[in-house]
């Protein structure tokens, strides 16, 4: 059988609507997971890796289980986004894409949540948090831990 | 079937040409790094930049763009010229240390770069892509793959390891324009280096040499032109084609007296 | 109102205005990050425990960001008061104050809405007001809303984003009605094309030629796309009409199918709108429910489907072409143009994508005709736009006005200035495509030629306002970190050029740049500008070039005196 034989035209949207069923499931892309995803939908593997590559959302490696975003938009840089970051870093001791030792928290930087109204915003899972100040951080933190 | 001027020199190129093809039906010589004429136009080293002149001036990548009737274009316009040039620039930044980029900057005018060169002082790969794309597009394969994006891009194989799908034919190699493919026979085994794979090689049946990537037995079905020389090894092969000929020559030779 | 209407219109009236009190919480992604469900939560209870019979509902965002969380009541047959900067201990208060006395609080209410438009019927509902709240200024005169035409946003905060009813009861999906029963594709797309609507996403390019292109070419399968990949940092208009009033935009893309002659569309949403998604799948499952997607829409024989796409993080797949590699196959590629996508798209075929906002505009543009719509605005630049202001700006929010207004309308009358005492010193529009506005151009009128002969664009309506305190060089520096991580890496020119300016501008700003490094920017800018495959590229180098242009001395500072004028950058380290 000729190689490309072996393959067909996912349906649209296909690709990225597998790996975001393994990711919500995992919280991250298993290497077995995404070679599943690849014979499922009968296209190559190298175009579902490289697609898992290609996105901010998709991890290779287990993370936290809280996904801590800071908003860097430029509302919220203008407004003090590094700031509240490297309070973060410090505070969790890890750096951006980076996993807390007790597996709680996985540090992220997002390009903007869009919520500029209210810079600056930090996201935690699907939970957005305001206009925030050093001080209302480590409130934020405790409700996760 | 569109008459378009390149360089002051009007011809007329075959309906659904791109400007690319023109150029070369021209004679001017205009040398690329993603182009390929087996493959459809991809657009990314963006060293076919031309001038348009008319109908609407702008700066356009020759592979991709269709000639339309009329068209007027520059290939040493000032704008493409200073965006190739700095190109080369970037190109010669990327892989400081490749004499394939080097010479054709030189060609190009471009001796030095004015920008800081790569931390990965060994690089040779410029990204065209030719390697993914014939490996999907003409073979089919799909074996290796773009992996990441922006800065962080590469070509290789899922997971940085070996390339199941791979069946070492070897394409890859063979339209890189920088050489960058790695790939060598050595013990039975056909190492792709570049891509962290290796296939295993058939021996000839004929001298016991190992030559063919097992995966490529498909073939056999699919070629029925070349069966009987089918399982030699291009050595043997030879061998074979030319003791055909010398059988050709005798007869043509008594024919003729 | 068509007899298939009829029953939703009428639930939608009564769950609009009810005969008892209405409580409404701004629930969209700003009014939760101010703390709204906590808002919710306290009224919620309190409704409870003083047993005072009043509907209590989630409502989208009415975009003064600035106020949040805000919570609206209205009593029967009365206009709805606005309450700003609503805490837990101020919502109990209010519910105490409703339950005690059967009237409401002045304090704190900012607003009264004592008329509603209902923009599609042609239609003004006038409202009573009691009494005591004679003092409160009404809706329409508040600076921050007097001088806005609500077209796109003409739902948003109005109506329950979860209902399809309010939706209807607000003249929804009446265009579509009309459309399928008494037009031909041919008259819709002459009615868009005399709107002179331009692609909100920020191109500017007519929607009407554009639907043309599409419907002229031959072929049986057509597609439409609705691009809700908004990913400009700064702007937050997609979002916000995802997420407020879904149904605008639904109606719209069908109707754009209709036109066209495509029986299957997509709606990409980017991945980091989760309530954007939840609420565009809720609305599409409740419009196939009531047959206003799927098969013979409204019994007009028109079959068409729209299915959700999400993104997954990238800045490119905004890039029309580029979205299309990734809903075909996972990364998003671009493609050289042409062929343009109206010609060869999706799979190949005839492809139109439109954004969010101009998809929610047609509607309007269907029920109140195209010439409506063109005296709107300005000549050339009809209708309105929609920018997200936001930054160093008093009134931060949402805000939509008719093109060709100032800057200087759009920052000092809506805007109320820095608010902070120090002078604003520029605008970046447009996010990373965009470049910034120094003050002294804020005469300027808001039209896509000014915007982009100023060395900026109008593009998806971002507008962040920098005040004194912000460093031009060290913005444009951001904006460039930004490009060269979200560039795909395709094309040599962006992939590389755009890492480079981003290198350059770095040791500008560590107090290593040389003048030199001043005209060596300049160059590489414009080749990437000139050089590079997709819009990314070609516009990655304008914040760069636009802040060269306008604010050089800035440059210079850091350059000859090793200085950051703003004190922001370490040039001395």
């Amino acid at each position: 059988m000729l190689p490309s034989q072996q393959y067909r035209q996912p349906d649209a949207g296909g690709v990225l609507a597998a790996l975001h069923q393994v990711n919500m499931r995992y919280g991250y892309l298993p290497q077995d997971e995404v070679r599943q995803v690849a014979i499922e939908l009968g296209v190559p593997l190298s175009q579902v890796f490289s697609a898992a590559t290609f996105y901010a959302s998709f991890s290779f490696t287990p993370v936290g289980r809280h996904k801590l975003q800071v908003c860097e938009g430029t509302a919220c840089y203008v407004k003090g986004a590094p700031a509240l970051m490297g309070h973060l870093q410090a505070e969790l001791g890890v750096a951006p894409d980076q996993t807390t030792e007790d597996m709680t928290f996985t540090l992220k930087r997002v390009r903007c949540v869009g919520s500029c109204g209210l810079a600056p915003v930090v996201r935690v899972d699907n939970e957005t948090f305001g206009r925030l100040t050093h001080s209302d951080l480590g409130i934020i933190l405790d409700k996760y831990r | 079937m569109p008459t378009i001027v390149v360089d002051g020199q009007t011809l007329t190129v075959p309906e659904g040409a791109t400007v690319l093809q023109a150029i070369r039906q021209a004679g001017v010589h205009l040398p690329t790094l993603c182009y390929w004429e087996g493959l459809p136009p991809y657009g990314a080293c963006r060293l076919c930049l031309v001038d348009v002149v008319s109908p609407k001036p702008d700066t356009i990548a020759a592979c991709a763009y269709p000639a339309a009737e009329g068209m007027v274009i520059e290939t040493q316009g000032p704008r493409a010229t200073a965006v190739r040039k700095i190109v080369l620039e970037f190109l010669l930044a990327r892989c400081p240390t490749w004499n394939v980029i080097r010479a054709m900057a030189a060609e190009a005018g471009v001796t030095e770069t004015r920008f800081p060169a790569s931390t990965k002082a060994d690089e040779l790969c410029v990204l065209c892509g030719l390697c993914v794309r014939i490996c999907r597009d003409a073979v089919g394969a799909a074996a290796i793959g773009f992996i990441g994006r922006g800065p962080e891009r590469q070509v290789g194989p899922p997971f940085h390891l070996q390339a199941e799908a791979c069946i070492g034919c070897g394409a890859c190699a063979a339209v890189c324009p920088t050489d960058a493919v790695k790939i060598e026979d050595v013990d039975g085994q056909r190492i792709l280096h570049t891509w962290n794979t290796r296939v295993p090689l058939e021996p000839c049946p004929s001298c016991g040499q190992p030559y063919a990537p097992e995966p490529m037995a498909f073939l056999r079905e699919h070629v029925e032109a070349s069966q009987h020389l089918w399982g030699l090894c291009p050595a043997c092969r030879r061998k074979a084609a030319a003791a055909q000929l010398e059988v050709i020559r005798e007869a043509t030779f008594h024919a003729l007296r | 109102m068509p007899a298939d209407l009829e029953p939703l219109h009428a639930a939608g009236r009564a769950s609009l205005y009810p005969d008892r009190i209405k409580i409404t919480v701004g629930m969209a992604t700003c009014g939760l990050a101010a703390g709204a469900d906590a808002v919710y939560e306290a009224l919620s209870q309190r409704i409870k425990q003083r047993e005072l019979d009043a509907v209590l509902v989630g409502t989208g965002c009415i975009g003064f960001c600035q106020q949040e969380p805000l919570v609206d009541v209205r009593l029967p047959g009365q206009g709805r008061v606005i309450y700003t900067q609503m805490t837990r201990p101020r919502a109990r208060a209010l519910v105490d104050h409703l339950a005690q006395t059967g009237t409401l609080p002045v304090d704190r209410a900012w607003a009264v809405i004592d008329q509603e438009e209902s923009l599609v019927e042609d239609r003004v509902e006038r409202f009573s007001r009691l009494p005591e709240l004679s003092g409160v200024p009404a809706y329409s005169q508040q600076p921050f809303f007097a001088s806005q035409r609500k077209i796109v946003l003409r739902n948003c905060g109005f109506v329950d984003p979860a209902s399809c009813e309010e939706y209807v009861a607000r003249g929804g999906y009446r265009a579509l009605a009309g459309v399928l029963s008494e037009m031909t594709p041919q008259q819709v797309i002459d009615e868009v094309t005399r709107s002179g609507l331009r692609g909100r996403g920020g191109g500017g390019f007519s929607a009407g030629r554009k639907w043309q292109v599409a419907r002229d070419v031959p072929g049986e399968t057509k597609y439409v796309i609705c691009n809700g990949d908004e990913g400009d940092p700064g702007a937050y208009m997609d979002r916000t009409v995802l997420e407020s009033d879904p149904h605008s935009v639904i109606e719209g893309v069908i109707i754009g199918a209709y036109a066209i002659g495509a029986h299957q569309g997509y709606a990409y949403v980017r991945d980091e709108y989760p309530l954007a998604v939840e609420r565009l799948t809720n609305a599409l499952a409740q419009a196939e429910a009531h047959g206003l997607l799927g098969e013979n829409i409204l019994g007009s024989g028109f079959n068409f489907r729209l299915d959700l796409v999400r993104g997954a993080g990238a800045f490119v797949c905004g890039e029309e072409t580029a979205m299309i590699s990734s809903i075909e196959g996972g990364s998003g590629e671009p493609r050289p143009k042409p062929p343009y996508p109206a010609v060869a798209g999706l799979w190949g075929r005839p492809t139109v994508i439109n954004n969010v906002k101009t998809f929610s505009t047609v509607p309007v543009i269907m029920a109140r005709g195209g010439d409506w719509y063109a005296a709107v605005g300005a000549p050339g630049n009809t209708g309105t736009v929609v920018f997200s202001l936001v930054g160093q700006i008093a009134n931060t929010g949402l805000v939509e006005v008719p093109l060709g207004m100032t800057l200087n309308d759009l920052l000092e009358g809506i805007g109320g200035g820095s608010g902070n005492g120090r002078a604003i010193k520029a605008v970046q529009t447009g996010g990373p495509s965009g470049g910034c506005l120094p003050a002294r151009l804020f005469d300027m009128r808001i039209t896509y030629e000014e915007m982009t002969s100023a060395g900026s664009i109008m593009g998806s309506g971002g507008m962040v306002v920098l005040d004194e305190s912000a460093c031009m060089v060290d913005v444009a520096r951001y904006f460039l970190d930004f490009t060269t991580v979200e560039s795909c890496g395709k094309c040599t020119a962006c992939r590389e050029g755009t890492g480079h300016l981003r290198a350059i501008l770095t040791r500008i700003t560590q107090g290593q740049g040389t003048p030199d490094d001043l005209a060596l920017m300049e160059e590489v800018g414009q080749a990437v500008k000139a050089g590079s495959l997709c819009g990314l590229g070609q516009t990655a180098p304008n914040p760069a070039l636009s802040t060269l242009r306008y604010f050089r001395d800035e440059y210079e500072a850091h350059v000859i005196e090793h200085r950051c004028p703003a004190g922001k950058c370490p040039v001395g380290a």
